[in-house]
């Protein structure tokens, strides 16, 4: 463990520094042995499961890359599923923007009576994801729910929301941004934390509401942006119980997530070697889009102090 | 929209014959105040409706629920449905409660002493790796669950652990999460080092310093991990869904699933809304009571990290 000691060299190390190394490790084992148990072991086991053929009785097989050449050839469901995810995903982390800046905004305003509209919106955060689901399946029900009802009270076009395949996953990604109450306060935390008076300096310089927002409020938000973008995204990729819940993957696989398929493979089918594979290719999508998020925020993320060229 | 703000700037800058333009400002003050209740309520009432609908179906009778056009509010009152689904044959909600219950007090213990012994380390201590060993921490974040869903349910399987409740205790115990980690670690760096310098010039150890120090100062920090943790068991389906296939073993989110499982055609709604509802009332009376503690828990581990 302190083989990773190496740079102060030898003399000049302070006589305590073994002592001190050591009840640092000490005091981190915890996490030291969690990350080893629990996330470095089973990463190492997964990567070598994904170049296998394991069914879990017996001794995986192993067999090269032939399950990511599978994937990337022969498997329709996997593109299908990685195709629904990713307008999921687009879907989702938009809305879920402009949604949680709205509120954001909405809920920095200087009025009376502000803590329990905050208590309102972030309410759902408290909601298990099980009893969210079994709600808004009979919110969207086209017979009973609620939903229909109103529609139908407004005179609109009633829509068998779950039921038809072309508005299910928009269904689920309504339901998910209602459910999503973190951006919200992630949000209100950022929009506290930008300087009044460079409002009131725009302000001053004659700025309308609408200039302000777009040329101080937004610049100074988009760190916040950033990272709810970047945790939009890892969340929409890992989505998946209210679909199983809700639509089952239907109507006609149109809610089949990336997930969903993964989990059938792995503990429908016990096909554990190929859904290791499928594991490391969400991992990589992840970290791919993650990567260009972060390499584009120099173009839109603005930091404060920060000197443009 | 912003337009509400700081009568002290105006005021400042303010000429002393611009009464009139002061008179304009106040008026648009007020209408622009009126805009943003008009959007607050309306979004307000758009946010709370899904819930007010899941308690007031709970309390309709099983006519009401299958009758055309729908009620928004039950015409009678019916709370025997708690009573009746809480008591469903081939259901145990009692003991899928006990068990949920069991989980998070057999959990947060470890979840609260661990993520702290590792903060207090990465917060206050110098050893060689430290730094790295914090990244890898906060890297872990990234990584999607599923990646190590399947080498650890083989492990667990071959541990003889899937259908108990290790799976779900256990590993909380080995350092309690990284967001937890991330959030005692930022508090503690908030306090200042000339506490733990005159403990030290005392003779305490630095575990002491933990313990009788750095612990009883973070208890907003410690209130707010606490009420995380019983919110992520209380609500989490995947990893009970993958790890226990027992129903005698199931926590109240499995139970709520079989349950509705019992009615694909939406027939007992009412039942089915009775245990939402009483699934989420703790969470909410929590929420209530300490709504600062659970929002700034998420606020440290979003706006900082």
């Amino acid at each position: 463990m302190t083989a990773v000691a190496s740079k102060p060299p030898k003399s000049q190390r302070s006589p305590t520094f073994w002592r001190d190394t050591l009840r640092g490790y000490l005091f981190i084992l915890p996490v030291v042995l969690g990350l080893l148990i629990w996330t470095f072991g089973p990463m190492i086991a997964s990567a070598y499961y994904s170049l296998t053929n394991y069914k879990i009785i017996g001794v995986p097989e192993f067999i090269g890359f032939q399950n990511y050449i599978e994937l990337f050839t022969k498997d329709k469901a996997f593109i299908q599923s990685l195709s629904i995810t990713v307008r999921f995903g687009i879907m989702f982390v938009i809305l879920s923007q402009i949604v949680g800046i709205g509120l954001g905004i909405l809920l920095t305003q200087k009025v009376r009576g502000l803590t329990i509209f905050r208590t309102i919106f972030y309410l759902p955060i408290i909601v298990p994801a099980a009893a969210s689901a079994v709600l808004w399946k009979y919110l969207y029900n086209k017979e009973f729910g609620p939903i229909s009802s109103v529609f139908q009270a407004l005179g609109l076009p009633s829509i068998n929301w779950l039921g038809s395949p072309e508005s299910a996953l928009f269904a689920l990604v309504i339901m998910t941004v209602w459910g999503s109450a973190v951006t919200t306060i992630i949000y209100v935390a950022g929009l506290q934390n930008i300087p009044e008076d460079l409002i009131d300096a725009a302000k001053i310089d004659g700025a309308n509401g609408l200039q302000r927002f777009w040329s101080v409020t937004i610049p100074m938000l988009s760190p916040t942006i950033f990272f709810n973008v970047v945790t939009g995204i890892i969340g929409a990729f890992q989505f998946f119980v209210p679909a199983f819940i809700m639509t089952n993957g239907g109507p006609a696989k149109s809610t089949y997530f990336y997930n969903f398929n993964l989990y059938e493979k792995a503990f429908k089918w016990l096909e554990m070697g190929y859904a290791s594979a499928m594991a490391w290719v969400l991992f990589a999508i992840i970290i791919v889009l993650t990567l260009f998020i972060f390499r584009s925020s120099p173009l839109w993320v603005y930091y404060e102090g920060e000197v443009r060229s | 929209m912003t337009s509400t703000t700081n009568t002290s700037t105006s005021t400042v800058y303010s000429t002393p014959n611009s009464a009139k333009i002061k008179a304009v400002r106040r008026r648009q003050e007020v209408t622009s105040k009126g805009f943003v209740y008009t959007l607050l309520i309306i979004g307000a009432l758009v946010f709370v409706l899904p819930l007010v609908v899941m308690v007031s179906t709970s309390l309709k009778s099983y006519a009401e629920i299958n009758s055309y056009p729908p009620t928004f509010l039950p015409n009678q009152i019916v709370p025997s449905n708690f009573v009746e689904a809480w008591n469903y044959p081939n259901t145990m909600f009692p003991r899928w409660t006990f068990n949920t219950i069991f989980i998070i007090v057999a959990t947060v213990p470890g979840v609260v002493l661990s993520s702290s012994l590792c903060a207090y380390g990465f917060a206050r201590l110098r050893f060689p790796g430290r730094n790295l060993w914090f990244m890898l921490v906060l890297a872990s974040l990234m990584l999607p669950a599923q990646v190590t869903l399947i080498p650890l349910y083989i492990l667990f399987h071959k541990l003889g652990w899937l259908n108990t409740f290790a799976p779900l205790i256990v590993p909380a115990w080995f350092g309690g999460g990284a967001i937890n980690i991330f959030l005692m670690r930022q508090f503690f760096m908030q306090i200042p080092r000339e506490l733990d310098e005159a403990a030290i010039i005392d003779g305490a150890g630095h575990l002491t310093i933990w313990w009788k120090i750095y612990l009883p100062l973070a208890r907003p920090a410690l209130i707010s991990v606490t009420l995380l943790t019983i919110l992520g068991i209380w609500n989490d389906f995947l990893n009970p869904f993958i790890f226990l296939s027992d129903p005698n073993n199931f926590t109240i989110s499995l139970g709520l699933n079989l349950f509705r499982n019992y009615f694909p055609q939406l027939a007992r709604t009412d039942y089915i809304m009775a245990i939402s509802t009483l699934m989420v009332i703790p969470m909410i009376v929590m929420f209530l009571a300490a709504q600062r503690y659970i929002v700034s828990g998420f606020v440290t581990s979003g706006i900082k990290g």
